[in-house]
């Protein structure tokens, strides 16, 4: 594989918490244009490594490239080619959804920050809101906002940690619709998520951390190969993403 | 290739027009910095101020100094929340994890303060000429007392960034104000200290507040100022920088 390929490149990837260690020993890598999901229960890191390919937080040890720029000695090259939707919303309540979108494109100094605002409210059906205060928002409208700051200037690859966490089914599936779209125009998206069915649904390719290692990854025919065979009984029946899940947190106990 | 750092102005003006929108569209933000004070000037002038001896013409005179002082303090309680929140919300996160100076974010937060108090400073100060408040002092030495009124605005400023920084919970967050609401209360700022007691008269004299209402009310009443001034500036400039250092750590801590 090429290095422009390469979204994500991780390999040592080490961190702790005052002597708590998070992650010890974390390998990946995101190819260009794939859809990526982290997943694993929460605690587990999840967050700690979109920290760290995000440059809010500094790794331990290991070597952590993010579109071809080390995290550690070119954190500002980084931050022009990524965008971040963290676990909370994060827009702000006393602007209007206008206001925010404009705000997140001048900070990114594009030419026509209200050309581009109007296209991203049009895009998430936020038109009709858009004069409105954020803090009137209903919860989806608030996440669809959040999501439409981050697609602000068109980055080539989106972290979302947990997005859909709180959301109700109908709005998760149109997310998901939206990520899809955003994979096949060529943008590269890492997602954590808690939930298996979210990362069946969207994932070209999942990886499964647990106790701060990967301990699995691959697409999800892949996964589902690591179980052992079904059993021709009077139902066969396909393993689910949670039962190969569960079987693989199993054997490394065992081992 | 750009750097942040090109963009450090242009970045901080986004940042400065986002939180004076907060100041505007907030009733509640506007009425406590500048209502507050006003009625507390009110109800010293008209109300206790006849009882009170201070041995000038009007005590209005004597009192905006200390209103003035408490309008600031007041405000930056709101500095404390607005970071408090940006921190809570991810607000933060969010800026730092895009390709602008860090810094940018808080300056922008700090000077949102200067300016709110500036036109808080001004109202206050338009109401104390309504009641009676004259001052026979030159332009010099309005520019001293706006100068030494800012570099307060800037001390406080920066320990409130520090609470609003390391805050667990929004009471923590708002709980700084208090102790910068007492100050003026136990200074010059509404009676003399000579009619206290030894031992808080002795605190009163040796406080930043008094010697910063001291050397407002002299510059304001055209008397020599004397040692007082350079007592408030040392107060105010060695507050700021260690607040400054204290803020800017934190802020590092939870930003990196």
């Amino acid at each position: 594989m090429s290095q422009n390929e390469i979204a994500i490149s991780v390999q040592g990837l080490r961190k702790s918490y005052k002597n708590v260690p998070v992650l010890t020993g974390v390998d990946f890598e995101v190819k260009t244009g794939s859809i990526f999901a982290l997943l694993g229960p929460n605690g587990t890191g999840k967050t700690t490594i979109v920290k760290i390919l995000t440059t809010l937080l500094k790794q331990d040890s290991g070597n952590v490239t993010v579109n071809g720029f080390n995290v550690s000695s070119k954190p500002d090259s980084v931050r022009q080619s990524i965008s971040l939707t963290g676990q909370f919303v994060a827009i702000d309540e006393i602007l209007t959804g206008r206001e925010n979108l404009v705000m997140i494109a001048k900070l990114r100094h594009l030419k026509n920050p209200r050309q581009v605002a109007d296209e991203l409210l049009k895009r998430f059906g936020l038109t009709d809101a858009a004069n409105r205060r954020v803090s009137t928002y209903s919860g989806g409208m608030r996440r669809r906002l959040d999501i439409a700051m981050s697609l602000v200037g068109n980055p080539q690859l989106i972290f979302l940690d947990e997005p859909t966490t709180g959301l109700d089914p109908e709005v998760r599936i149109e997310f998901w619709q939206i990520l899809k779209e955003l994979a096949n125009d060529g943008t590269t998206v890492f997602l954590t998520t808690q939930y298996l069915d979210e990362a069946e649904q969207l994932a070209d390719r999942i990886a499964i951390l647990h106790e701060g290692r990967i301990i699995a990854n691959g697409t999800l025919p892949e996964l589902k190969k690591l179980f052992p065979p079904a059993k021709v009984e009077y139902i066969e029946k396909q393993p689910t993403l949670e039962e190969i899940f569960l079987a693989i947190i199993g054997k490394k106990e065992e081992n | 290739m750009e750097t942040t750092k090109n963009y450090f102005f242009m970045d901080m003006s986004v940042m400065l027009g986002r939180s004076m929108r907060h100041i505007f569209r907030s009733m509640d933000t506007i009425v406590t910095v500048t209502i507050m004070p006003i009625a507390l000037m009110l109800l010293f002038v008209y109300v206790l101020g006849g009882a009170i001896q201070i041995g000038t013409d009007h005590y209005v005179n004597y009192l905006l100094p200390g209103i003035l002082l408490i309008a600031i303090a007041n405000s930056v309680g709101y500095t404390c929340y607005r970071l408090f929140n940006d921190v809570q919300r991810g607000i933060f996160e969010r800026f730092h994890s895009m390709p602008i100076a860090r810094s940018a974010a808080l300056w922008g937060h700090v000077l949102t303060s200067l300016i709110s108090n500036a036109i808080s400073v001004a109202v206050v100060v338009l109401v104390a000429l309504l009641m009676g408040f004259r001052s026979s002092a030159g332009i010099l030495s309005w520019f001293a007392v706006a100068g030494i009124l800012m570099l307060f605005t800037l001390a406080l400023t920066w320990i409130a960034a520090i609470a609003g920084l390391s805050a667990k919970s929004v009471d923590g967050a708002i709980a700084i104000a208090y102790p910068i609401h007492f100050l003026p209360l136990i200074s010059s700022a509404f009676v003399p200290t000579k009619s206290m007691p030894s031992g808080v008269r002795a605190f009163a004299e040796n406080q930043p507040v008094t010697s910063i209402v001291e050397a407002i009310r002299s510059l304001l009443s055209n008397q020599p100022v004397g040692n007082q001034i350079w007592v408030a500036l040392a107060w105010c400039s060695g507050i700021t920088l260690v607040a400054y250092i204290f803020a800017m750590r934190v802020y590092k801590k939870r930003t990196s």
